[in-house]
């Protein structure tokens, strides 16, 4: 044979073989990811050092930890100058920390039933391919029940209040094929003057169908913050969607209003559209109207985490390519569907981290509204029970605990938009 | 052959087209386009790029609006209403160059999502008439599949089946095998020749000459927004007329 001969035919094709197998086992794990060099082995020791040494000292703290004493003097008594907590703070204004001081302890199950069933609504839309989808139909409910059940009153308001909704919808339904945009808003102008007047007909009905109701200013805790960190992001990101959508939209005025509004929103600190919604809004409204605080504040804080969530979405809309667009134009989809099927479901796909981040921010910005005191779980610790005589000075036990309810939300909500991003994976790469 | 092809051609007009202008900006994309497509004829509409043959068949269902001039598609003249623009739509079929389909939905919802939500068709019948075009395209077991699970001529004639689920009138065809790998073009040109065979009124606007020769009743050549040459498809190879003409010839089909 030459050397240069470059004539070559194959006579059989390679079979398909499997990758080699790689060596595998603890010590080569150790080696190639602890131990790979000096400097690595090294730190390696130094980490492990500072990691024992922490749990070593902060373990005394838990583990002699003081759950049943009456009072933070008491519990220093048991602890006999020993390194301890004293988590019977916890376990004593444990109803405190979760529902405020004011909310009628015999009805705690109502916002206790209130939320478990807030999984059972939430499981279908937050797990919609496990669940059947008629299951929705007692989501849709949900709001209306869950209000019901924590401030109680007549069962005529909220069925009133979803009356209204369900109008809005059939109005938007009729309008939107002559103008998506319009219909939106006829949708809820019709919803709204449906509202005012249906209080004309609740107001002298109060007893009909009534269970104890229970004012907002008696509501406090924890479940202050699940239900402003809930209703506001599942308000928020419909109306972020629509914002996203208007600032896009070919109609001037309807643009203009939503990137005003957006702009405006996320100039003004939350603090201060909190303060607006405490002290300002009642110069505002007619004398005597009562505007329920709760209502305001929930107001505020949609209204801020829209306008972020908004310019996330618009991200994603701006990420999609332009032939998405002009396929289903070009299939006589008309605006609404074109969005509804096509446009959206991509979008929100991929705003996904970012509608979780502000959601998160938004759950944990919800103890701002200790500064206007309400008596969420941060305004409970500051207020009534740091100021007791029995617990002043307990300050890490109540405030990790604080912290700690609002890790593990918010490290489930983060877990679970991963895991949904992998459910809506659909290239395969 | 001058003869056949010219009784396959009804007297019919599918798209009439009259004195269309468009600008993007202030650059003059379109000038004095005339143009008459009669029911069942096969268009090739070829020329240099930047010539505007794109956007002329993206006038034609309302991707582009033109500004000058009226087009006038199966009796309906396009106007600004958007009824109107999503009915032509309807009846207008369009294969893009970069397929188009839609990432998160199977072949199958691909197929399925116009005729159920434009045409309110019955969901089972709908999947059966979608089966029916997969059947006819070749890829009827990949209706489970996502889009990104498959090559690019595959999509491609998923794309041409998508547009065939909607019963169209007219299949508007972007260069459909532009961005394909060779091996793949030659797949989805035999599905535009069989569909063309059945009498489906087409404007392809492609640069695969072999399939002009072979389809067309009729070819357009286009330069710098004007129809400058249109000719049966033989005299148009064989005896172009103008200089352009000759020249872009000489130039596609020099190696």
């Amino acid at each position: 044979m030459s050397d240069n001969q470059i004539s070559f035919v194959r006579t059989h094709m390679l079979p398909e073989a499997p990758p080699p197998v790689a060596a595998t086992g603890v010590v080569k794990w150790l080696r190639e990811n602890l131990f790979s060099s000096p400097a690595n082995s090294l730190l390696t020791i130094v980490s492990l050092y500072v990691v024992i040494d922490i749990v070593i000292s902060a373990a005394p703290w838990f583990l002699n930890g003081v759950w049943d004493s009456p009072s933070l003097s008491a519990c220093r008594d048991i602890l006999d100058g020993n390194v301890g907590g004293c988590f019977a703070v916890l376990s004593e204004r444990w109803n405190q920390l979760l529902f405020g001081f004011k909310y009628p302890s015999e009805l705690y199950w109502r916002p206790g039933l209130a939320f478990i069933l807030l999984f059972v609504a939430g499981a279908p839309l937050l797990f919609f391919k496990l669940f059947p989808s008629k299951m929705l139909i007692f989501t849709g409910l949900y709001p209306f029940i869950a209000y019901w059940l924590i401030w109680g009153g007549s069962l005529l308001v909220p069925v009133f209040a979803l009356l209204g909704v369900l109008l809005g919808a059939f109005v938007y339904k009729r309008t939107v094929s002559a103008s998506a945009g319009m219909a939106v808003i006829a949708g809820f102008v019709a919803a709204l003057i449906f509202w005012i007047l249906s209080g004309f007909i609740t107001a002298p009905m109060a007893n009909v169908l009534a269970i104890e109701p229970v004012p907002s200013r008696d509501m406090g805790g924890f479940m202050i913050n699940l239900m402003l960190g809930v209703v506001c992001v599942s308000l928020s990101v419909p109306f972020g969607i629509m914002l996203a959508l208007g600032r896009q939209s070919s109609m001037p005025i309807i643009k203009w209003i939503c990137v005003v509004f957006i702009e405006f929103i996320r100039g003004v600190p939350l603090i201060t559209l909190l303060f607006v919604a405490n002290v300002v809004l009642a110069y505002f409204l007619p004398p005597g109207t009562a505007f329920d605080l709760i209502l305001r504040v929930i107001i505020m804080i949609t209204m801020f985490a829209s306008a972020y969530i908004a310019e996330v979405i618009r991200g994603g809309l701006a990420a999609l390519p332009r032939g998405q667009y002009e396929a289903a134009d070009s299939l006589g989809l008309d605006y609404a569907q074109a969005m509804q099927l096509i446009i959206l479901p991509q979008a929100l796909k991929i705003s996904i981290p970012g509608i979780v981040n502000v959601a998160v921010g938004l759950f944990k910005d919800t103890t701002l509204v200790s500064v206007i005191s309400m008596f969420d779980i941060v305004g409970m610790i500051r207020g009534p029970i740091l100021a007791s005589a029995e617990w002043n000075g307990v300050y890490w036990e109540l405030f990790g605990f604080a912290a700690l309810l609002f890790f593990v939300t918010c490290y489930g909500i983060s877990q679970y938009s991963q895991w949904l991003e992998r459910q809506l994976q659909t290239d395969h790469r | 052959m001058a003869a056949e092809t010219q009784m396959k051609v009804s007297d019919q007009v599918a798209v009439e087209i009259n004195k269309m202008n468009k600008w993007f900006g202030a650059f003059h994309v379109l000038r004095d386009i005339d143009l008459t497509v009669y029911q069942g004829e096969r268009i090739v509409i070829a020329g240099p790029s930047g010539s505007g043959k794109s956007t002329l068949i993206r006038c034609i269902n309302a991707l582009e609006e033109h500004q000058k001039g009226s087009i006038t598609v199966d009796g309906t003249v396009l106007s600004n209403d958007i009824k109107n623009i999503d009915r032509i739509r309807s009846e207008v079929g369009m294969v893009f160059q970069h397929f188009n389909l839609f990432p998160h939905l199977t072949i199958l919802e691909n197929c399925t999502l116009a005729p159920i939500w434009v045409r309110k068709t019955p969901q089972k019948e709908a999947e059966d008439i979608a089966m029916h075009f997969l059947e006819k395209v070749k890829i009827p077991e990949q209706a489970d599949k996502y889009p990104g699970q498959l090559s690019g001529g595959q999509q491609q004639r998923v794309a041409i089946a998508r547009s065939l689920c909607m019963r169209p009138r007219i299949m508007l065809f972007d260069e459909p095998t532009s961005a394909l790998d060779p091996e793949m073009i030659s797949e989805v040109l035999d599905t535009m020749i069989e569909l063309a065979e059945e009498g489906m009124t087409m404007l392809c606007v492609t640069h695969e000459m072999g399939f002009a020769r072979k389809v067309a009743n009729r070819v357009i050549f286009m330069d710098q927004g004007q129809i400058v040459e249109q000719n049966e498809p033989e005299e148009f190879f064989n005896n172009p007329q103008s200089e352009r003409t000759k020249l872009f010839l000489s130039q596609i089909l020099g190696h």
